[in-house]
């Protein structure tokens, strides 16, 4: 078992942190490479980002959105129970040079995702402005932790409640305009990273995303993860997660991450009335 | 001795060959248990009289790793099932498991003697009936083992070949421990050969034996990412033996792949077998439901992929192939179960296209009629279009099983490893050494896609030569 360690709820309960024990995966975490979790033995390996490591104490963490059955069942785990199964860690690390600027566009619980990148990137030396987003000012993650990543946080809620009122292409456009900006991250929903995209393509800057395909055993074996990229077929788990975003095709993405979603619910319900 | 043996030949081959019960063709494609099941004591005894025990038994010849059929056999003739399943295990570990999947039409009993007039001694039906007779009624006594040696074996994979290796050489007395990147110890015969054909509770019964030997299992750990070649040598590892399979999917690389209802048939059958998607949601993992479903290609893993298609309540399961019948790899058996089970055969048709609806989900495909045309490199004729034969099938599920290729996340991070132009590990035939030092391969990532008893008598030859090196020198 890997025991977790420490739970943390964030964003009233619909995002949790687990701190789990697994020191062999601690001891090799890049930032951007990520674990598969099975819960149980009738679970379901469910990929999520390393949002931190610290390979003296052994520790990895999760920060994830309740979405489903899956991620529902993690968030019942308590401090001193476990994962019956996490492997990794994998994925290729992202390449973190330095650059210039740049700035890395989070959005939900790609807040998670991106801040290790974004710590990253700054350590490296590069000058790092985070533009983070989520709809209301309760669902926003990881403030505190993306200030101290970045040289220049800036943040914006859907709904107004808080920072600067609209979407994060919006400040993404202000700040591409400022900016002699080199390198855009962009890691969030679907939607948000072909935005983000889309605007860069425009302005000319390198952009990369982090590709959130569904997974099986997250080592290259099955092809379930597949994404057109350049109009090439790539696994996400081993030619990725990150990809060059002006060569993804993202509306196959959103395609694909719905094969399931009448079973997803079905199941998502039935464990509501189990518990 | 040719005349005297034609005689005997008359005499015993009036007994006609046993066949083994089997599950009902209409209410097997309804559920996942096993479909043969197995002979009783009678009846294996009955088949074993049939041997003619040849003093030059052609069916060894025919046998990877060279069991004492003839030996074997007459021990069931007397009844003696221990001695049969001890005579088995000195060439091969795994008896219950080659029993039910080794392609014997093409091996042992290949060459039965038996075989050239009528029908050859069912050997393999024997080797299963000895090894379930001892797995049900054996005193599980674990066999001697030699004192301990104080040496490390790491063994990457648990698929047949690693775990030929972990208890050959946990017998020899050296500490082993074997590395596994899911979450369940067994390799494709887990994740891929399913339940109807291979059941689990075999394949842990084998973990478990090996366990209870000594050896450790530990599952959830990439070779290669967690931990690398080079770092378990430092952890006091002596010797490492690769038998991580051919584990890398082929695709047809035609337009619409990427819609959702196609998957590998690593995919497909990892979701259904090791994932039990069969018994959502029950368990977690979901697995579309096809109902006009397309298989493409003709292998073993083909029909596993069809016949679980149909398990899962498909109205029509079509293997699509685009030679000849007389091509199709799979086991005769296994064609033969797919075919009562109403699983459709489109020969000599290669699909061109995949068609999909607004959401992205794939809803039928074009063919091509194909003919067959000159003999290519693998000496089989090649199939050619037959222009103007395009045609659309219904299609909601598909599944390609056309091959797999070398998985490159372990050999890309060693690179003293030497590969060949496919991808495969280079090592020598006779030892298992690749060119790395004190780094033995077998089984699938040496040969390609191939059959678990290869995997295991590749095993076999490397433990030998590992057993050497750790007792002699390199
Ligand atoms: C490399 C990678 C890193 C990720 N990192 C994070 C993270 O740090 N935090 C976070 O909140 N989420 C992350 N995700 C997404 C997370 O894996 C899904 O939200 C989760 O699998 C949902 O499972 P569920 O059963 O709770 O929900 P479900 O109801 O099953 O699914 C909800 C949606 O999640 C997606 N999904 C379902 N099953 C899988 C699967 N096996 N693999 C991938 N996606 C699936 C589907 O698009 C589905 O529509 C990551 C995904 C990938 C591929
Ligand atoms: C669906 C299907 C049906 C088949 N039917 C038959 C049949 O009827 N008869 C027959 O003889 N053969 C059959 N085969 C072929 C046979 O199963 C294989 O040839 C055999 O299993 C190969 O054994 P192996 O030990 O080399 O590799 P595998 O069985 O592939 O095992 C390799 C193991 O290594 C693990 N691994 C891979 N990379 C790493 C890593 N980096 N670190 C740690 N672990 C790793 C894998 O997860 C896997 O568990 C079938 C194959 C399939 C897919
Ligand atoms: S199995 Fe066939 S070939 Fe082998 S010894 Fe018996 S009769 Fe001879
Ligand atoms: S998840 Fe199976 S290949 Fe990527």
């Amino acid at each position: 078992m890997f025991e977790i360690v420490k739970r943390k709820e964030m964003a009233q309960g619909t995002v949790v942190l687990n701190e789990i024990k697994a020191p062999k995966i601690a001891a090799k975490a890049k930032p951007g490479q990520f674990v598969i979790l099975k819960a149980t033995e009738t679970g379901e390996r469910i990929p999520l980002t390393m949002a931190y490591t610290n390979p003296e104490t052994g520790i990895i963490a999760t920060i994830y959105q309740v979405v489903g059955k899956s991620t529902a069942l993690f968030s019942t785990l308590k401090e001193g129970e476990g994962y019956q199964d996490v492997i990794g860690p994998l994925g290729k690390a992202m390449d973190i040079e330095k650059l210039g600027t740049v700035v890395c566009v989070g959005g939900g619980t790609g807040v998670a995702v991106m801040h290790p990148i974004t710590k990253a990137m700054k350590e490296a030396g590069n000058h790092v402005i985070a533009i983070i987003g989520a709809r209301n000012k309760d669902l926003l993650i990881l403030e505190e932790e993306m200030k101290a990543a970045s040289h220049d946080l800036r943040v914006c809620t859907d709904d107004g409640s808080y920072g600067h009122h609209g979407f994060v292409t919006d400040v993404l456009k202000q700040t591409l305009e400022a900016e002699d900006v080199k390198l855009v991250v962009g890691i969030g929903p679907v939607p948000m990273m072909k935005f983000v995209t889309k605007m860069t393509r425009e302005y000319n800057v390198k952009t990369l995303v982090s590709l959130n395909s569904i997974m099986v055993d997250g080592t290259g074996m099955c092809g379930c993860c597949r994404v057109s990229v350049g109009g090439e077929t790539r696994f996400a788990c081993v030619d990725g997660p990150e990809f060059d975003g002006h060569l993804v095709d993202f509306d196959e993405l959103s395609k694909r991450l719905q094969a399931y979603t009448d079973m997803e619910q079905e199941s998502y319900e039935k464990f509501k009335c189990e518990t | 001795m040719g005349d005297k043996q034609e005689k005997k030949e008359k005499k015993k081959d009036k007994l006609p060959r046993q066949v083994m019960p089997e599950q009902k063709a209409d209410v097997r494609r309804h559920n996942f248990d096993e479909v043969p099941l197995g002979f009783t004591e009678q009846l294996a005894m009955q088949e074993a009289s049939r041997c003619l025990q040849c003093k030059k038994p052609a069916c060894v010849d025919g046998c990877p790793v060279e069991i004492d059929i003839p030996g074997f056999i007459k021990y069931i003739q007397e009844g003696d099932f221990t001695r049969a399943i001890r005579h088995i295990w000195q060439k091969n570990s795994l008896p219950a498991i080659c029993g039910r999947v080794c392609p014997q039409e093409d091996q042992c009993e290949g060459l039965c003697i038996l075989g050239k007039k009528g029908e050859p001694v069912a050997i393999g039906h024997l080797e299963r009936f000895a090894a379930d007779h001892e797995r049900h009624y054996g005193t599980g006594q674990l066999p001697p083992q030699a004192k301990a040696t104080g040496k490390r074996v790491a063994v990457v994979g648990s698929g047949p070949s690693g775990l030929t290796v972990a208890g050959d050489l946990i017998q020899k007395g050296h500490e082993v421990t074997v590395f596994e990147v899911f979450h369940k110890g067994g390799g494709v015969l887990v994740y891929g050969i399913p339940e109807f054909r291979l059941p689990k509770e075999i394949v842990a019964q084998e973990l478990n034996f090996l366990e209870r030997l000594g050896v450790k299992i530990q599952c959830n750990e990439v070779i290669g990412k967690t931990t690398s070649l080079d770092e378990l040598f430092e952890e006091g590892y002596d010797a490492i033996y690769l038998g991580v399979g051919a584990g890398l999917p082929r695709f047809l690389n035609i337009p619409g792949e990427n819609l959702v209802g196609i998957y590998s048939a690593n995919e497909y059958l990892t979701r259904a077998n090791l994932m039990k998607a069969y018994r959502f949601p029950e368990y977690d993992t979901p697995l579309v439901k096809g109902r006009d479903v397309a298989v493409f290609g003709a292998g073993n893993v083909a029909m596993d992929s069809a016949r679980t298609a149909m398990r899962m309540g498909a109205d029509n399961v079509r293997i699509i192939y685009r030679r000849s019948r007389d091509e199709m790899p799979a086991r005769q058996a296994e064609i033969h179960h797919a075919e009562e089970e109403g699983i459709q055969f489109y020969l000599l048709t290669a699909p061109t296209k995949f068609i999909g609806n607004e959401q992205g989900r794939v809803t039928g495909m074009e063919c091509l009629q194909m003919e067959l045309g000159e003999p290519d490199d693998s000496g089989r004729r090649r199939p050619v279009p037959v222009k103007g034969s395009e045609f659309e099938l219904d299609c909601d599920l598909a599944v390609i099983a056309v091959g797999a290729g070398a998985n490159p996340l372990l050999t890309q991070s060693t690179p003293e490893l030497q590969l060949n132009k496919w991808g495969y590990v280079i090592a020598d035939e006779k030892s298992g050494k690749t060119t790395k030092k004190r780094v033995w391969a077998g089984g699938d990532i040496v040969t390609g896609a191939a059959t678990v008893i290869l995997a295991a008598g590749a095993g076999r030859i490397a433990s030998n030569s590992i057993h050497d090196y750790l007792s002699v020198g390199w």
